[in-house]
């Protein structure tokens, strides 16, 4: 049981920490000041939660490996996250889509997963829940707004949708250790979030006069390490500094 | 080595806290904020417990070195202790740390609407901390610490920072 936990919390961790970097990567250069700092306030509360996560996996891991570790030194097979949270940022549609698609997620996820037998799991989940609240509501105000905005707007979020839905089923997969833990008690039922999920995805898509992509071949495999390009790119601007000084302290 | 003084009482070590300032509000101490959940006296010292306010808030670090070093410097032997359960709510704010935060400029959160109506966004109350308008819309719900909103008077045009709920 002890490898599915240490599996379960860094799949948990890293989903966040790459879609944290990811966010702060706007850091500078959203639409306007507003937005720049709200896109780096999700950041911070997403790191926070990739934080709690990451160093629970290395206490049950009991290998010494801290969240710095585990953040810094290593590589892409090794890491655990979703294929739709290394997806680029893309321009200002894309981000809110891939944000929407995951907040979405990640909500109906903790309201799961506070009431794990785990208490560990359900004290991280507490935390975070009330945080995501306010991320799911900016987020899905947002494909509203672009949505239901321009010619030009509509259709780029349009197309972002379009493109990242092939992503979304991963969020759904049950593999063994979804399996085991799901059983136990401790982790989430994640095919049963499904249709919660569809529902209050296609809510948010008819106020924003988006039309729902039509099925695709699904992307996996993320969470065993079969990444896309894209999060190598990630990691090497990520990992440089503690590649390039490993240990380095400030 | 520091002992726990047999002169150094809980509510001693309460009232050093209460001079330990939020570095990013620095009119509320972290007993005003109610981040600290505990003063226990063990046999080698105290055990104090804290809670972080939002699990990415970069002050957490910093104030639980700022309590070391506070206690330090008066002579208590104390450990620090994290516990993420019940997680902090606006709701811990004392009567006193929100008067302080109106007197600063930023909005309190009205206490006891942390439920989740509140949270998912149906219109609150705010009013200007400068004029009491209450006559203010909300600029951006993410302002400069994860802990604040963006608002602005209608009244008298001051934009403002409200202390959100959570």
């Amino acid at each position: 049981m002890q490898n599915e936990l240490f599996e379960y919390a860094l799949r948990l961790g890293d989903n966040n920490l790459i879609l944290g970097q990811q966010l702060g990567n706007w850091c500078g250069h959203a639409p306007d000041l507003e937005l720049d700092i709200t896109l780096a306030n999700l950041a911070l509360d997403i790191i926070g939660q990739a934080r709690l996560f990451l160093s629970l996996a290395g206490e049950i891991e009991g290998k010494g490996r801290d969240e710095d570790v585990l953040a810094y030194h290593r590589d892409v097979a090794d890491f655990r996250n979703v294929l739709l949270v290394e997806q680029p940022n893309g321009d200002w549609g894309a981000t809110i889509v891939r944000q929407f698609l995951y907040t979405t997620w990640q909500q109906l996820f903790l309201t799961k997963l506070v009431a794990s037998t785990d208490e560990r799991f359900a004290a991280i989940a507490q935390k975070a829940i009330k945080e995501v609240a306010y991320h799911a509501r900016f987020a899905s105000e947002w494909m509203k707004r672009l949505g239901d905005g321009t010619e030009e707007s509509h259709n780029r979020v349009q197309d972002a949708l379009n493109s990242q839905w092939r992503f979304a089923d991963e969020l759904f997969d049950m593999d063994n250790v979804d399996r085991k833990l799901a059983k136990a008690g401790i982790g989430v039922d994640l095919a049963k979030l499904q249709k919660e999920w569809d529902a209050r995805i296609d809510t948010v898509l008819a106020d924003a006069t988006l039309a729902r992509p039509e099925p695709q071949s699904a992307m996996f495999r993320g969470r065993n390490g079969h990444h896309t390009e894209h999060l190598g790119h990630l990691l090497s601007d990520m990992q440089f500094l503690q590649r390039a000084y490993p240990g380095a302290t400030w | 080595m520091m002992t726990a003084a047999a002169d150094i009482s809980a509510a001693d070590v309460w009232g050093y806290l209460g001079d330990v300032l939020d570095p990013e509000i620095p009119v509320l101490s972290v007993v005003d904020l109610g981040i600290v959940r505990g003063v226990t006296r063990e046999e080698d010292g105290f055990t104090v417990t804290i809670t972080p306010t939002y699990s990415g808030c970069p002050a957490t670090d910093v104030i639980q070195s700022l309590i070391e070093e506070k206690l330090a410097a008066e002579g208590v032997a104390a450990k620090i202790k994290t516990v993420l359960t019940p997680p902090w709510t606006t709701d811990w704010l004392s009567d006193e740390g929100r008067r302080k935060l109106k007197d600063f400029g930023i909005a309190p959160p009205a206490p006891g609407i942390t439920s989740k109506r509140a949270l998912l966004g149906e219109a609150q109350h705010v009013s200007c901390p400068r004029c009491n308008s209450g006559n203010t819309r909300k600029i951006s719900e993410f302002g400069s610490t994860p802990c604040k909103a963006h608002y602005q008077c209608s009244d008298c045009l001051e934009p403002f920072d409200y202390f959100k709920c959570i």
